[in-house]
This record gives structure tokens, sequence and C-alpha cells, in this order.
């Protein structure tokens, strides 16, 4: 992989640090200063836990996006979990089966410009999520 | 990576590091609760200027931590949150809802003698 994406095995809770840290430095990168930066770690820093708290491990790749001439960070998260039964039901705040503030889903859409979720019940979740740079 | 705690008369303070691990927040809420009852502490303060992300679980332990301290006769105040990792607790939606806050360690302390009981109660 080239220096403009990496990827980020999540495995235990180590591991959110470091993806947090890795997706700090590319949006850096691209030109993200300030709130902007402490937004897209926090996201990160919340999706990656969610793969730690439910599915056990997965990976996160970080990389360099562009459309309409706009530079972003795309954050790709990935797992083989038990996936997510009610995705409605997990995008809304409060909700948690993890014992959690039930935050993770819905605030990490909040912080960041595009939020996608895919999941399948026992092939796992796929979250997409984008921040463009103004 | 443990997250060092001080001592300074009844006061114990707790100092994060940049990034601190699950394990390690986890490892100070149990380390905190032992101490209080060791040193027969009134006020914890939690420093965590140095942190650049306060996400769910951070804050989630933060709160339990507040929340035992009281039980345990103590009051702890978080002081240092940083402006852009506020701004982040906002859009995600986490609150310190009844737990004390200050901007430093300097006021933070001020904030706890101020209370009439020294501390020793959050309730007025």
């Amino acid at each position: 992989m080239t220096a403009d994406a990496t990827r980020v095995a999540i495995r235990h809770d180590g591991d959110i640090v470091e993806a947090r840290q890795k997706g700090r430095e590319l949006a850096q990168q691209i030109g993200f200063t300030g709130s902007d930066l402490t937004l897209i770690a926090t996201a990160i820093s919340e999706i990656a836990r969610n793969i730690v708290v439910y599915a056990g491990h997965g990976n996160i790749d970080l990389s360099i996006t562009e459309k309409n001439g706009k530079r972003g960070l795309l954050v790709v998260a990935r797992d083989e979990g038990p996936g997510i039964p009610d995705i409605e039901r997990a995008m809304r705040d409060g909700y948690s089966t993890g014992n959690s503030l039930g935050l993770g889903l819905p605030g990490s859409r909040r912080l960041m410009d595009d939020f996608e979720i895919d999941s399948a019940v026992g092939r796992g979740t796929t979250v997409i999520m984008r921040k463009w740079k103004a | 990576m443990a997250i060092p705690i001080l001592k300074q008369g009844d006061v114990l303070i707790a100092s994060l590091q940049a990034a601190p691990t699950d394990q390690d927040l986890i490892q100070l809420k149990d380390e905190l609760a032992e101490r209080i009852g060791h040193f027969r502490s009134r006020i914890v303060a939690i420093d965590v200027s140095a942190l650049d992300v306060m996400d769910s679980f951070a804050t989630r332990t933060l709160r339990s931590i507040a929340h035992a301290t009281k039980l345990r006769g103590a009051n702890t105040v978080i002081v240092g949150i940083q402006p852009d990792v506020a701004f982040a607790m906002v859009q995600l939606g986490l609150t310190l809802d009844g737990i004390e806050t200050a901007l430093d360690l300097d006021e933070g302390l001020a904030l706890m003698r101020a209370q009439p009981d020294g501390g020793a109660s959050g309730d007025r």
C-alpha cells in the first residue's frame, strides 16, 4: 500500500488507539486541521470499538478519496462478526446491545459527512465514512 | 501504560497521558476506587488536557469513576477538556451531566474547595 492508504487490523482495544492516530495522520496529510481532525479521530475510535466489542476483529482501511475536485478521507471498517439484525434501530441514539452508551453509530454519522452501513446477520458489517475537505 | 495517580493532602490527581487504551481507563477506575479508601481522599481530580479524543468509552468510564467515587464519599472534577474535544463530544451526543468540570487543575481544585463541605458532597 502507498503512503496515502493504510490498513489497521483491529483485534483488541489498543488497536483502536492506533486506528484513530493513523486516521488523524492521513487527514492531516489531506489538509484537515484542528477540530476536523478531532471529529475524524473520534468517529474512527467509535467505529473501531464497535468491531472489538461486537465482532472481535476486523480491519479499518484509511485512504484519500476525491470527488468533484474535492479531497477527503475515506474510512472503511469491515468485520465478519455476527452482523446487525436491525440497522435502523442500531442507528438510533441510545440503542445498544453491548453495554455502551449506544452513540457509536449514530454519533459517528454526525461527526462525518457521508456514512453508509451494510450489515448481514452471520456475515458481518461494513461501515463506510467520508469527510470532505471544505 | 498505567495512568499515574498523585496524592496531595486529601486530593488524588490522575493525569491521563496522550492515548490511554480502554484497559488503562478501566485500571484507573479500579485504582482510584481503592486509593480513595486507602488515603481517605475527599477530592479526585482527573486531568484530561493531554487527550485529543474523548470517545463514548472514555466518557462513560469517567462518568462511572465520578459516580463510584461519590458513593465512596469523595467528589470528582474533570479538568482540561480541550476545545476541539468538547466540540466533538457535543456532536457525538456525549454529556458529563452532574459531573463537575473545570478549565484546569487550579480551577478544578478551587471549585471543589469552595463547596460548603470542602468537596465531600457534590449536591448543592
